[in-house]
Parts: structure tokens; sequence; C-alpha cells
């Protein structure tokens, strides 16, 4: 029956199945393959039946995993095929073979075409069929009206509507274009008072798809939505055929309840009473019963109806339910409702109300960490990792350590990074955070990321009350006998800093400290060798008094190394060897490492990344979401420093002004004593008299330099413009519990150089910029992701604009679909010459949640900038004419970010500042040459000289000059703005680390925007 | 634009890890198809019984399930509802033994093309689309007896001919 015909087919197939080993499989394929190829090049012998079999054999050899790398035009062609068995193998063949991309597909269109709009039903079918599986852009284009007449036929078949239902739906999603909504809101809602539970099926289907893209256009389409699922839940008037098991469509149900989950909330009292009637008839109706089928039907719905209780926020009552049932559900045998009772109580965590009740069945999800299915593991895991907080982190934080040593390796390093970051967001006290850190890298330091340790680090510097404790912790695992590399890393580093707080305990002197390192030494890693040779230099540096033999010791090792083969090795070896040497000079080089900057952990960011690729991400958007727990923030927080835009971890101390402003000073002469002592060619004259027109030099006035060294401290703590205070009401204003995962200033401050990037991002959403700048005009685009599976709301974006700023927006559609972006053009009008900054008011809901966010755009002075190059005879009679304030300004700075000048020149070409060269015959001076564009300047010409001093770079002189005053006056605050470090939104430390590192290795090639990692930074550095 | 697909893809997989039948919704080109066989056949047939019916796979979920040698797999979102699959392959199994009478692999196997009108029956776009039993079973038989219909035509015409030409 079934092979009528087709016997050569069935013979292939048992030929096939009776083959030995895979080689003669190959060899009896490449044959049939053969065969077929020479029967197609003659196709003129060819019956129809035989090419039907060879169709369907190559169908079959490629199932098996074989290219098939011809004869697609055969299946193709037998779709035009007049008679229905060709045409169906035609229509089957071609739609698993070729996937929506295949060019060939083009040429079918018409034919299809023909078949859709004919009078063969079942012609019909395959063609809706094939269009439904495989349809992609140009089929949208050129088939969806006919498709669409097909489904609101009154003519047509239930078999062939439903059909052309799911067929619309999948040209929908190649063009959403192709369904008008204008229309189709009424002509929806009628189809969903559809009969014919098939059709319903497939409309429902349909719908879901438009109301996710936009919910609503469809509104009036609600009510029907909640009588279905009320006439299915109440088992009215559905025929037999179409309950499973006893149980109405239990697919039609879920797809119901998928639907209503789309509409923001339910308004009419009477729709929302009976929808919470019929949800809560299924929560407390749905018993478990010994039918499989029947059991995993009933949980489907009733899972779809948790779900949207969830989204529809019911009363407290109704949530304690649904936590008791799941409760329940965590604790039962069967390992699918276990698996879901896991997973919809991680759902359930985003809502504020129950997390308490949660935490009451902690035990039994501890349990399930050891279940032997590791699907379930890994949803416990994600749930523990979710309802973690500061009143259960001990626990939680210990469960997981423990299950580290037995867990599969697959979740090892999940598992180290979760609780890694459980351990620092919500540890009770910093001892036991480096506990859980040091006992995480002992169990399983294989799993543990370099990340994790530098953080470690990280906290142990900023936090003296720790350091005497980390040192002794690392002294004690260094007892140890098998230790893991990085334990070895950390103990090295972490003692190489602060082993002398420990000096009077026994077994704690320099000496025995550097024995017990020692006898690492030769069986680490060359990266380890480099941090060993660090703590060595550390080592001698704190030994007070000196001590000759450690000192012969550790020289011994120096030399030793300094032929080495690696070159970073090589080059420790030789600067410690020499730098050691030179006694009290030792000190200030390798004073002790600056604390480092406040900020994001890596670990959450990395967590979010891994996470992709693991599990279901709800745990982590929970987590990336909550604000800070203030656990762990240890003293002295003086919010005026910033609550900076990332500060998702308030861990690090954060300093008073005035350490911070004293340290900082300190810092930086310390350093420069070493940088002058380090550098072996005499420093350069500072010749700033001999300047070729400004009399001044650069050492002021005493008290003008106070006053200037003032504003620029100010500057720094305080806010010092527009912008800035704006970047802090941007977080005050952010009541909304979703945080942004990229720092939002230093997107900005990044886009002030560049022309496109992100400009914002957090777990939902993506902003992205790209910008044309000409003359005072700027065309800017604004691309809009969402990053989900379901659409983003309420989408709004205002531009607040500044006086000096003509901006208009392009419409901002209200919905953004699911994965989808949308572009924003956006176009700006240069006015006058004004450092002030456009803001970016935008916001969107995602379920219930309204994220607000105000963003900087950077459309700023810069941009608006275009360098010239003008020669020595263009540019002086220009400098001359412009003398003094207000079209000619002078300033000293200080404070000023240390850079080289070609960092500086880098600077300034990337503020499209031209600079010339050899126009100053100081080499230690920068010309640049600039046009400003703006409506009322038109193009105005600026010139610009800085002065620098090479023995002390954190302070110059800039004097700016051009034909308006405005202009000068805006563009020099503009380019100080730059030159002193306000824009990295860290308060102070920055330059330092940076200093010590370049001091420590010339060449290392941190990158500016590298060093305000504290990761990279401190990589660098080791 | 990507919108929410229910199924990406269908697997049916023998305890062997040889390949039954593949249907993608999604496009995949056929590198990634042959990648992700390779993958879900290491991850599913190595499962134990009495484990759950979801694997968790690069942030997709594969509801699985296992009918003597055979297991079905179908890959969904991960945020979307894993029992209901679930059930949509023992449907699909259903219809299978019913028009198979009491189907096994080799049915299967011989029958390829077989399973492929029935899942399209089942399956459009990676939705759901028909629930009733009856309905399927219906227009398969309504398909079967047009193809015999034809070829019966046919091979009457070929005897017709055979004839005259004797």
């Amino acid at each position: 029956m079934a092979l009528l015909g087709m016997r050569g087919l069935s013979v292939f197939i048992s030929d096939v199945r009776n083959c030995q080993n895979k080689e003669q499989e190959r060899l009896r394929i490449d044959k049939e393959l053969g065969n077929i190829r020479t029967r197609f090049k003659n196709e003129k012998g060819l019956t129809p039946n035989e090419k039907k079999k060879y169709v369907w054999k190559m169908l079959y050899i490629y199932m098996l995993g074989y290219d098939v790398d011809f004869g697609h035009m055969e299946a193709l062609s037998l779709i035009s095929a007049p008679k229905y068995p060709e045409k169906q193998v035609g229509y089957i063949v071609t739609s698993c073979l070729l996937n929506e991309s295949h060019e060939f597909l083009r040429m079918v269109i018409n034919t299809v075409r023909n078949d859709i709009i004919g009078r063969n039903e079942t012609f019909q079918c395959l063609a809706l069929t094939m269009v439904g599986n495989i349809g992609g852009k140009e089929f949208a284009e050129s088939l969806a009206p006919d498709v669409q007449r097909l489904l609101i036929s009154s003519s047509c078949r239930p078999l062939v509507r439903k059909k052309a239902a799911l067929c619309l739906l999948r040209l929908y999603r190649k063009n959403p274009d192709v369904v008008n909504i204008d229309g189709w809101s009424d002509r929806m809602s009628q189809l969903l008072d559809e009969r014919d539970l098939g059709v319903l099926t497939s409309v429902m289907s349909l719908f879901v798809a438009l109301v996710s893209n936009n919910n609503e256009a469809y509104w009036n389409c609600l009510p029907k939505c909640a009588k279905i699922l009320e006439r299915l839940a109440r088992n009215q008037d559905i025929p037999q055929e179409y309950t499973y098991y006893g149980i109405p469509s239990p697919w039609l149900q879920v797809k119901t309840m998928k639907a209503l989950q789309y509409f923001p909330t339910v308004e009419d009292p009477n729709t929302r009473r009976a929808l919470f009637e019929v949800l809560q008839r299924i929560l407390m109706g749905t018993d478990v019963v010994k039918n499989v089928n029947k059991n995993n039907a009933s949980h489907a719905v009733l899972f779809e109806a948790l779900a949207l209780v969830m989204h529809l926020d019911a009363e407290k009552e109704m949530m304690s339910q649904c936590v008791a049932l799941l409760g329940k559900f965590i604790a039962v045998r069967e390992p699918n409702i276990r698996y879901l009772g896991l997973e919809n109580m991680t759902r359930m965590l985003l809502i504020t109300d129950v997390q308490d009740l949660i935490k009451r069945h902690q035990a039994q999800i501890v349990t399930s960490l050891k279940d032997p299915d590791i699907s379930i593991r890994r949803r416990a895991l994600d749930l523990l990792y979710g309802m973690c907080d500061v009143t259960n982190a001990k626990d939680i934080v210990e469960e997981l350590l423990q299950y580290l040593s037995t867990a599969d390796f697959v979740m090892r390093e999940e598992l180290a990074l979760k609780a890694a970051i459980l351990a620092e967001k919500f540890a009770p006290d910093l001892s036991w955070y480096v506990d859980v850190i040091l006992q995480l890298i002992d169990k399983a330091g294989d799993f543990v990321s370099d990340d994790i340790w530098y953080r470690v680090v990280q906290f142990v510097t900023n936090n003296e009350d720790l350091q005497p404790y980390a040192a002794a912790k690392a002294r004690e695992y260094l007892d140890k006998p098998a230790l893991h590399e990085t334990m070895v890393k950390v103990s090295a580093y972490i003692l190489g800093e602060y082993s002398h707080l420990l000096a009077r305990r026994p077994g704690c002197n320099p000496k025995e400290i550097f024995t017990i390192i020692n006898e690492k030494l030769p069986t680490v890693s060359k990266p380890t060798v480099a941090i060993l040779l660090s703590t060595y230099a550390k080592i001698l540096m704190h030994t007070e008094p000196s001590d000759p033999e450690l000192q012969e010791q550790i020289w011994a090792i120096f030399r030793k190394y300094e032929s080495y083969i690696d070159v970073e090795i090589q080059q420790r070896a030789v600067e410690y060897f020499v730098l050691s040497r030179k006694g009290a000079a030792l000190a200030d080089v390798l004073a002790e490492m600056p604390k480092f900057p406040e900020r994001q952990s890596a670990l959450l960011k990395k967590a979010e990344d891994a996470e992709v690729d693991t599990a279901e991400q709800s745990a982590i958007k929970l987590r990336s979401q909550q604000q800070t727990s203030n656990a762990l923030v240890v003293t002295d927080q003086q919010p005026v420093n910033g609550p900076l835009p990332i500060n998702q971890l308030g861990l690090v101390r954060i300093p008073s002004q005035k350490m911070e402003a004293s340290s900082h000073n300190q810092g930086l002469t310390k350093e420069n004593g070493a940088v002058s002592k380090v550098d072996p060619e005499p420093a350069p004259s500072a010749d700033f008299l001999g300047d070729l027109l400004g009399p001044l030099a650069i050492e002021g006035p005493p008290a003008a330099t106070v006053s200037a060294e003032q504003n620029m401290i100010s500057g720094l703590e305080a806010t010092p413009n527009a912008a800035d205070a704006l970047a802090l009401a941007t977080v005050g204003d952010q009541s909304n519990s979703v945080q942004p995962i990229v720092n939002i200033a230093e997107r900005f401050h990044a886009l002030c150089l560049k022309d496109s990037g992100v400009l914002y991002e957090d777990p939902y959403m993506q902003i992205g910029i790209k910008s044309e700048w000409r003359a005072h005009h700027g065309h800017l685009v604004l691309f809009l992701g969402n990053k989900n599976t379901s659409p983003l709301l309420s989408v709004r974006a205002v531009i607040l604009p500044p006086t000096h700023l003509k901006v208009e927006l392009s419409l901002v559609p209200e919905t953004i679909p699911p994965r989808a972006q949308v572009q924003c053009p956006l176009e700006v009008v240069n006015l006058r010459a004004s450092r002030d900054i456009a803001v970016l008011d935008f916001s969107y809901k995602f379920g219930t949640t309204v994220v607000s966010v105000k963003l900087r755009l950077p459309a700023v002075l810069n941009k608006f900038l275009q360098p010239k190059s003008v020669s020595a005879e263009e540019f002086f009679p220009q400098w001359k004419s412009l003398s003094g304030p207000p079209l000619k300004l002078q300033e000293v700075v200080r404070v000023v970010k240390p850079m080289s000048l070609p960092e500086m020149t880098n600077l300034f070409t990337s503020l499209h500042l031209g600079v010339i060269p050899g126009l100053d015959t100081n080499s230690n001076n920068l010309v640049s040459c600039t046009g400003f564009y703006s409506e009322s300047t038109r193009a105005m010409l600026c010139l610009i000289r800085v002065e620098t001093d090479p023995s002390d770079r954190t302070q110059l002189r800039i004097t700016i000059a051009s034909g308006d005053p405005t202009l000068t006056f805006e563009l020099k605050e503009f380019i100080k703005e730059h030159l002193i470090n306000i824009p990295t939104p860290t308060p102070a430390p920055a330059p330092s680390p940076a200093l010590a590192a370049a001091a420590l290795q010339p060449q290392s090639p941190i990158t500016r925007a590298g060093y305000t990692d504290p990761g990279v930074m401190l990589a660098g550095l080791l | 634009m990507n919108y929410i697909i229910k199924i990406h893809f269908v697997i049916l997989l023998s305890r062997q890890g040889k390949v039954r039948l593949t249907k993608w919704y999604s496009p995949y080109s056929q590198k990634e198809r042959t990648k992700v066989i390779r993958e879900l056949s290491g991850l599913i047939l190595t499962r134990g019984p009495k484990l759950c019916n979801f694997v968790e796979w690069k942030g997709y979920k594969v509801v699985y399930r296992r009918y003597a040698s055979l297991y079905f797999c179908m890959c969904i979102d991960a945020d979307d509802n894993e029992l209901e699959i679930l059930e949509i392959i023992h449907h699909f199994v259903e219809i299978l033994d019913r028009y198979f009478g009491s189907v096994c692999e080799l049915d299967l196997i011989f029958n390829f093309h077989k399973a492929y009108y029935i899942l399209d029956e089942i399956l459009i776009a990676g939705e759901f689309q028909e629930p009733s039993k009856k309905t399927v079973a219906r227009l398969i038989a309504a398909q079967d007896s047009l193809v015999e219909t034809a070829q019966e035509q046919a091979s009457s015409i070929s005897n017709m001919i055979g004839q005259a030409t004797k």
C-alpha cells in the first residue's frame, strides 16, 4: 500500500540498514547518489513515479546526515506536476531540503500562488503547508493577500482555513507589514468567534503573534479570549474529539492564556473577576492522577495559569496559594513536576511579596541541588542564586561550596561564579567573604576564573581592616601540601602587599614568608612566576631593617631570571634587581597599591554573559535588577562622591572626600619622584619662558594656583557642570528596579569621542547610536533594540534640548516587538557654542515594570568641530590679531590626567582639534587649529596652544583664541573637562594606579580605556 | 525581525543516534543542522530513565520523550510551556500509532515519508495545528486514497498501453 510502486526505495533503505559499518554505509550511499545523479541528468527517461522515488531517496540520504547538493531542481519541479501524488512529494521534500533563504524557492512562487488561489482544496493545503513551513520575505510580499482571503473566506473548509491562519502567521513573522493593523483588529475579533476548534487553535496562534507585537490594537479581543478560556475550563460545549484525556484541548487553553499575558492588564472588572474565577479553579482543581498524559496535560494548563496569575498581579492571598502549590511540587517524585516547580518558583521571585514565602522552602530546594537529574540541579542552583539575600547568604553559599566538590564538571564554573557573586553581594562581613573565595579557590581552583581572585584582591586593597586577616589566611593556605596555582597567585599577591602586617606572628617574618612562597616557584607557570617576582620585591621593601641574607637570596633569583626567555619575567627581574639596589627609592616605587576605583563587579557581567549559554535568565535578571544590598558598605559612605550609575555592588569602601583628595596628592608626588628617579635621561629644562608668544610662565602667582587647584578638586568631587548634575539626576530618577548593565557615563564619554556605539543597555533593551556630522548639522540614528522574547511597551522618547541646539526626533514607535530593533533618526542643528548637553528622556514598560532613564546625548561641542591644517604663515597673524580676553583666554590647568604628548595629541585628534606639528618650536608644546560650526557663527577658526611641563605632567597651560568670546570660553572649558580627570565617573584614584603601572612597566600595553577597569589594571600589574 | 516561534525543530532519534525524521521551522543551514543533531544526541541519549523530560541547551529547552527505541525531541524557547510540548509529542505518537497500527521504529524507517505527511497535519510554522486525532486521521486517509486512485489510474493506463503495444 504505502510503498506502492516504490519498491526501489524500500530496497535502498534495507541496504543502508544492513550495512555493517559507517564505511559500508557511505559506499552504498555514494553509489546511490551517483545513480540518482545519472538518472536526473537524463531526465527524459524518467517516469513521474521514478522521479518521486529518487527525490524520496535524496531526502532519506539527507536525513542520515549526508550532503545532498544536487537534485533540488528535480524536487522543485514536482511541485508544478499536475497530479496530486507528484505534487505532494514535491512540496514535502522541498520544504525539508531547503530553508527559507534558498534562492531556488523564488522560482516556484508563481506555481505556489496558482495552487493557493486555485480551486483544488488539496493543492491549497499542500501549498499553504509549505509556505507556512519555509516561506520567506518574498513569499510574504507576494502571497499574503491570497492567504488572508482564504482565512476569512466563508466558503473555505476548516482544513484550508486553519492552514491559512498558520501560513499567514509565518508570513507575518517574516514581514509584519503584511497584516494591516487597522483592518485586522475587527477581523481578528470575528475570527475568535470561530466554532471549529481546529481552526480556532490556529487562529489563536496567529493572534498571539499579532498581540505580542501590538497589544493596544487588539484590546477589543481581550474579552473574547477570556470567554474562550472560560468555555474550555468549564468544559462547555466542547466536542469529544477535542478533549485530550478528558481535558478540553489543553493546547488551546495554554495558548489562550499566553495571549492574555500580552495585555498589560485586565481592567474591566467583570472580565477580571471571571478570569480569576477560572484561574482559581485551575489552580485548586488540578489533582495529580496516575495517567501520565492526563497529568502532563492538566499541569501544562496549571503552569500557564500560574504565569497568568503572576502577570495579572493577583492578590497576595492567591500568590501565597501559588507558592504553596509550588512548594508541594518541588517535593513530589515526578521529575517533570519537580523541575517545573523549581522553574516557576524562580519566576515567582520577581514578585516581592512572596519572596519570604519562597524562602521557607529553602531546605527542599537545597535537596534538589543533589537531584540525580542535571536539569533539576540547574533549576535548583538558579533558584538558590535568585533567592539569596543577606538573611540566608551564609547558608546558601555554604551549600554551594559543599556541592562544588561533587558537582558536574559542566556546572562547576557557573557554580563557582555564582557562589563568588553571592558571597560578594551579601556577605555579612568581609572576612567571611575572603574565607569563601579562598575556599572556592582551594576546592575548585580550576573553575575559578581570574576575575574572581582579582575581585578579592580589590576588596582587600580597598579595606584596611581586612588586610591583616587576608594576609593571615593566605599564610595558612600556604601550609597546605597540594596548592592550586590560583591559590599561589592570590596568596603571593596578598602576602607581598600585606605580610608586613603579620610580622610579629610566628612563621610570618619576611624570611619565612619568602621561603614558603619560594617553595612554589619551581612548579608554577610563567604568569605566576611574574607575580612571585613582584612579591619578592615587595618583601624586600618591607624588610626593616634589611636582612642581607634574604636580600642575597632574592637578588640571586632576580639575577637568575634576568635572562629568562619570557620577556615579562625578564623585565621584572631586571627592573626589580636594579630598583632594589637603590635603597630608599625602592619604597617609593613599590609603594602599596592604591585603592581601586569603585565599580561594577565584572563577575555579574560575566554571569549574565555565561547565562545565555546555560539556562534561563530569570534569576540572573532578577539579580541584575535588584538594588544594591547595603550589607557590605563598610564605612564613611559619602554619597557626594557619586552614586555611580552602575554601582550595584556598593562594596568598596568609599573614603571621605578629604582622604581622597589628600591621598591623591600624595600619590602624585610620590610617583612623580619615582618617575624622575627611574628615568635615565636628565629632565629636559623647562623652557617655558622661551616660549614664542606668551610671556606668562606656568608657575603663576601662588594665590591663583591655589584657587585653580581648589576649583579642580571641587570639580572632581562635586558636580562641575550641568552635564554631570544630570548624570546624578539620572540615577536619582531611577526609582525603577531595572538597572543598566553598562556604565552609562562611560558610554557617553566614549561616544563623545566616536560616532557610533552603545549608549545604554539594561537587561531588556539596548540603545545604540550612530551619528554623522556636517558643519553645524548632525544626523543621528538611535537604535532601540528589544533583547527579549516579549515586546517592550509604552515606549517613549523625548529630547530635552539645551537652548543652543535645535533637535528633532522622528516618531518613536510605542511598542518594540520581541528581539526587534527600531531606528529613530534624530536631526540636530547647532545654534551657538555651549557645553550644555541634550538629554534623552526615555521610558518603556516591560511587563509591569516601568523603566525610565535620562541619558545624555553625545551631541557635544566637539562634534561641530572640524580640524584645520594651517601653515605658520596663516597661523601667526591670526594668533596675534586675536589679542587678549575675551577673544583669547589663557589658563593654567592643574590636576591634569597625566599623559604623554602623543597621548594628548591622540586625545586632541579625537576631539576634532587638529594638531599641527612643528608649528611651535618648543617640542613640549602642542598647537592645534580647528573650525567650529554653528548657525550664529558659521565657520569660525579656533586656535589652541597647550604648553606642558615634562617634569610635571599634571599641569599645563592652555591658550585659546577665536573670533567669538563665548566660543573661546566654552571651548576652553570643554577642553579642560577632557584634560582633567572628570570623564571617568570615579573620582580620584584612577591616575595614580595608572602611573604606578607605568612606573613599573614602561612598555605595559595598558590602554587608556583599559586602565579604568580594575581587572585589566590588576592584570597589567601582575 | 524575529518573532517567537513555538517549536524551532523536531527531531526523531533512534537510541543508536540514527536520525529518523527532522523538521526545521527556524532557518538552520545544513551545517548547523548537523551540529545540532550531534550535540543533542550527546545530551539526550545519555540521559538515564526516570529523569525529567527537559534538557536545557544553549538557552533553549529541548523537550523529549522516549518511546521504545525512539526519542522524539522538540526544541522550544526557554520560557515556553514544556508540558504542552510534551503532550504534542504524545499526540503525534498516538496518531502514528493509530495510522500504522501499533507503530514501531521499522514503520517509521520504511515509511518515513508518511511520518512527514502526518507531522505536517499536526504542526505548521512550528505551531500546533490540530488537536483532534480523528480529524488528522481523516485527512491522512483522504490523502492516501488520492494517491492510490492516481496510482491505479496510472497503472491501468500503463497496462492498456502495454496491451496495445504487445
